[in-house]
């Protein structure tokens, strides 16, 4: 007798399995989802809208490992007494914690360049929003490739 | 006691921004690994950092888990006198460190 | 006349099999690595690992054990008394009648001569003391003499590196000889050398020996892992010593 036929006969290709729904934990995720950040940029800047533009955002095209990629971060703006950059705040919006970082200026800081090294999630946008005195906001994204490690070394 | 080190230029020039580099050494646990016995790490991170010169705050960091582990950070600063730069950071577990360095102004 | 001439080709070809394999250019690891983890090793302030050789240099001055004396008490300024240790070790030590690395000889050091219990292999404080001596050869180029005592860990070392292993059954040659330079995923492949070890590794987001990076290498082809400080783990570190005779050293180094 041929597979199919004895299949047919038997009704086995025609019967759908139920299995029992288990009490499960959701799978653990293994590619962290990219979220929406217009909740936290409107938390950071109060409900103003950023202009686009007028920072240098400083990042690898492609990172090797997201473990650490270093980043530099320029704002195009004086620091003077009464008109300089208040902080610097870099968002990535595929991280667990978005906010990665807040940077806190003062005239006396002189330049608004800021350098680091940040965790990225994955392949993702990475947000600058830059505060300026006045309660003013400039913004600027970078994207970034995030490859894996060859061998993952789960070894000690 | 979270050990660090910080890079100030010997000389500057008054009133002309110069460049301060710190290193800490802290892994900055996320709080999302989980060690060999699959138990989950708990976060500890340095949350916070702040620069002064002469005593006077030029700069300061909230910090997340999103900075790489042993943090680094290069900003500016500025002096119109010789004096010195103090960086001091705490973590979550209220651990604390700092370094300073001095600068003399041409 | 050509059985002769058979005979000694075959006997130059057994000669030229005793030789570790070299490739040529002989290239270091930070060669391979991406722009920016170049960087990080090439600055000497931001590179993490420096972090452990200034550990290392506040260790290398404390009093330590029954002895309460420090490094610094017999072996002075390590600049000096240190500037090429890196560069010749493994070496045989009559004295303690074996072949040790520079974790080991710190370690015979710490027992023998300050009467104080053995660091534990991946302590901060052993990563932290053998980056630091480590450290001070920088510059300096691998000089290993595999005649003599050193001869039986060599050949050991060497079965090991043309050894297939493994799930993967792969063995060090096939990808450190015959593939340096192409890529594995995003990766490219490195002629794996030891030179710039102890090395700050991204995916471990610190410092490690390079016990633990060929841990990781035996980890990479589904192999069972040998023991830190095992003697086949020495006898590896013999023949990539003698394999990368030359080869100018920069410890700390930043790795993927």
């Amino acid at each position: 007798m041929k597979r199919r036929d004895f299949l047919t006969r038997s009704g086995l290709a025609a019967t759908t399995v139920v299995l029992p729904v288990l009490a499960q934990q959701p799978p653990p995720q293994r590619f962290q989802p990219v979220q929406d950040i217009a909740p936290l940029l409107a938390q950071l800047t109060g409900g103003a809208t950023p202009q686009q533009g007028g920072i240098e955002v400083q990042l690898p095209a492609i990172a090797e490992n997201g473990n650490s990629v270093p980043m530099r971060i320029k704002v195009d703006h004086v620091m003077a007494p009464d008109d300089y950059v208040a902080a610097i705040h870099i968002v990535a919006e595929r991280n667990p914690r978005p906010l990665v970082a807040s940077f806190h200026l003062h005239p006396a800081s002189g330049r608004a360049e800021v350098s680091t090294r940040v965790r990225l999630a994955g392949t993702q946008k990475v947000t600058v929003l830059a505060e300026l005195s006045g309660k003013r906001f400039l913004m600027t994204q970078a994207d970034v490739l995030v490859t894996a490690a060859a061998c993952l070394d789960e070894s000690m | 006691m979270i050990l660090g080190r910080i890079q100030v230029p010997p000389n500057v020039r008054k009133g002309e921004p110069f460049e301060v580099r710190i290193l800490v050494q802290h892994p900055m646990e996320t709080g999302y690994r989980r060690d060999l016995n699959g138990q989950a790490i708990p976060l500890h991170i340095v949350d916070r950092l702040v620069c002064r010169v002469g005593g006077v705050e030029v700069f300061s960091a909230e910090l997340g888990s999103g900075i790489a582990a042993n943090p680094y950070m290069a900003f500016y600063a500025m002096a119109d006198a010789s004096g010195e730069v103090e960086v001091e950071w705490k973590d979550n577990r209220g651990e604390t460190g700092r370094v300073s360095a001095k600068f003399s102004v041409a | 006349m050509r059985a002769l001439a058979a005979v000694a080709a075959s006997l130059a070809f057994a000669a030229s099999a005793q030789e570790p394999s070299r490739p040529q250019p002989l290239l270091p690891g930070s060669t391979f690595q991406s722009p920016e983890a170049r960087q990080m090793q090439l600055d000497d302030f931001a590179n993490p690992g420096m972090l452990w050789v200034e550990r290392g240099q506040a260790l290398w001055s404390e009093a330590r054990g029954a002895s309460n004396k420090s490094c610094a008490s017999c072996h002075g300024d390590a600049a000096q008394t240190m500037r090429t240790a890196a560069a010749h070790h493994p070496r045989y030590y009559a004295s303690a009648g074996k072949v040790l690395d520079l974790e080991g000889r710190i370690n015979e050091c710490v027992t023998k001569n300050q009467g104080a219990p053995a660091l534990a292999w991946e302590s901060q404080d052993l990563l932290a003391l053998t980056t630091y001596v480590a450290r001070q050869a920088k510059g300096e180029h691998i000089e290993v003499a595999i005649d003599g005592p050193l001869r039986e860990a060599y050949e050991q070392g060497r079965r090991i590196y043309f050894e297939r292993q493994g799930q993967l059954n792969l063995a060090c040659t096939n990808c450190h000889d015959r593939s340096w330079g192409k890529t594995l995923f995003a990766e490219r492949i490195s002629q794996g050398h030891p030179g710039d070890w102890p090395a700050y590794r991204i995916e471990w987001q610190a410092l490690g020996s390079l016990q633990r990076r060929l841990r990781a290498c035996y980890f990479g082809v589904r192999a069972e892992l040998p023991a830190f400080g095992s003697q086949d783990l020495l006898a590896l570190e013999v023949y990539l010593a003698a394999r990368a005779r030359g080869l100018e050293l920069a410890p700390p180094g930043v790795r993927k």
